[in-house]
């Protein structure tokens, strides 16, 4: 009987007679990201999901990343399929107004140079050591767009989708922190007071509903190992600027992008088991993805410089630093920064359209990569 | 395929692309924008 009892306690310990301290730390690193998602504001729908899936993975002998395990289920079915970052981008597509974007196309441009980073960094991680694959996934935090960088490091280093994927977030949400000083670094205070032209609308109907159309078939015939990306983005974008399904956009920007999220946060916090997760290697990964980032800021701002010039002074090149993915934070930053040297300067219509080109930018990104990449027998 | 080659020609063809096709995308788009230009009234009927 002593015995029974015995045994049945030591059940009950049996949970912190396996943890080890790499659990403990993850454990404390759930509860920053719980943290900076609750109490900071910082991106706290994917934070929060992330942040409780990372304390769940790292309970011993719950076992939910084991076969039929509940996290892996999820995992399995979303992440493992790429559902989930597809399934957000047509929520995306569906949110997304392109307008500015339209209104003025030479902010495509911007677009571009915003996703700089990605090549770099990508260069950069072959530097330190980290192979092929490896340094894609790293590379692609500089699109700073949560769900294109899930996509591609799901597919192609799955081992690292917990690092990237945080390193994405946090650095998408730390945008108002970053920015500014490389904005001002690369430019001058003549150049930070333009004052730009205000934009009106004049984009018919037509052109709204075939640009959707147009940017798939080109985008896909040129890089067709993004469609999906492309596709799932358009197809939200092309729903809401036809008006003919609004339950379906609606369901798409609201119930379908809520349940994903939630879903793909916990799986993502799912991955970051500390034995997997606590390796010099993430730091690395942290790092580099930072280094991305500042590295599209400075291109997006650089490019900015150069319209400058060719426009006579009439671009204000601080919008490049909105080329990025991070929308609408990035613009945002761009419009109060503006006016720390003009208060009458309203730059966040043009910023808007350079962070909608940055968006789809991204995506181009991604998907000119991974045909890059087969092209060369890679993938 | 060395990692120099690798990283160089996705850093060429992999910026370079991103840069042309977004950039085609810009030209696609002006053109659109003159073959239907917006139309105060007919958009409003819509």
């Amino acid at each position: 009987m002593l015995e029974a009892f015995a045994n049945g306690f030591s059940g009950l310990l049996a949970g912190f007679m396996h943890l080890q301290i790499s659990n403990v730390v993850m454990i404390i690193v759930g509860c920053v990201l719980l943290y900076l998602g609750i109490k900071k504001d910082f991106e706290p729908l994917l934070l929060v999901p992330i942040g409780f899936g990372c304390i769940l993975v790292n309970i011993p002998l719950a076992n939910l990343m084991e076969p039929h395990g509940f996290l892996r289920t999820i995992y399995d079915a979303g992440i493992m399929t790429e559902l989930f970052p597809l399934l957000i981008f047509v929520g995306i597509g569906a949110m997304t107004d392109f307008s500015p974007v339209l209104e003025n196309p030479v902010t495509f441009l911007l677009g571009a140079a915003g996703q700089s980073g990605i090549f770099l960094t990508l260069a950069l991680a072959l530097a330190l050591g980290f192979n092929e694959l490896d340094a894609v996934a790293i590379g692609v935090i500089g699109a700073c767009d949560g769900p294109t960088a899930i996509y591609v490091t799901a597919k192609y280093a799955p081992h690292l989708l917990g690092a990237v994927s945080v390193a994405a977030y946090s650095y998408m949400s730390l945008v108002p922190v970053i920015q500014p000083p490389i904005m001002r670094a690369l430019t001058t205070e003549k150049e930070r007071t333009v004052v730009m032209r205000a934009t009106r609308k004049s984009v018919s109907k037509t052109t709204r509903l075939l640009f959707p159309l147009v940017i798939t078939i080109l985008g896909g015939l040129i890089a067709p190992m993004g469609l999906p990306l492309l596709g799932t983005i358009m197809l939200g974008n092309l729903m809401r600027e036809s008006g003919a399904v609004e339950r379906l956009t609606k369901a798409s920007a609201n119930e379908i992008a809520n349940v994903v999220t939630l879903l793909l946060g916990i799986s993502i916090g799912a991955t970051m088991d500390g034995k997997i997760f606590l390796q010099t290697q993430t730091l690395i990964v942290l790092a580099l993805g930072f280094i991305a980032i500042c590295l599209d800021t400075a291109c997006g701002v650089l490019l900015g410089k150069v319209l400058y010039v060719t426009s006579k002074g009439k671009i204000n090149p601080l919008i490049g630093a909105a080329g990025i993915s991070a929308f609408p934070m990035s613009a945002r930053v761009v419009m109060k920064e503006g006016q720390k040297y003009n208060k009458k300067n309203y730059l966040l219509m043009h910023a808007m359209g350079a962070n909608a080109a940055g968006q789809i930018g991204s995506v181009i990104a991604a998907a000119v990569m991974l045909s890059v990449l087969k092209g060369m027998g890679i993938i | 395929m060395d990692k120099w080659t690798f990283g160089v020609t996705m850093l060429v063809v992999g910026m370079g692309g991103t840069l042309l096709i977004l950039g085609i995308m810009s030209v696609i788009i002006a053109l659109l924008k003159k073959i239907f230009p917006y139309k105060k009234e007919a958009e409003g009927k819509a």
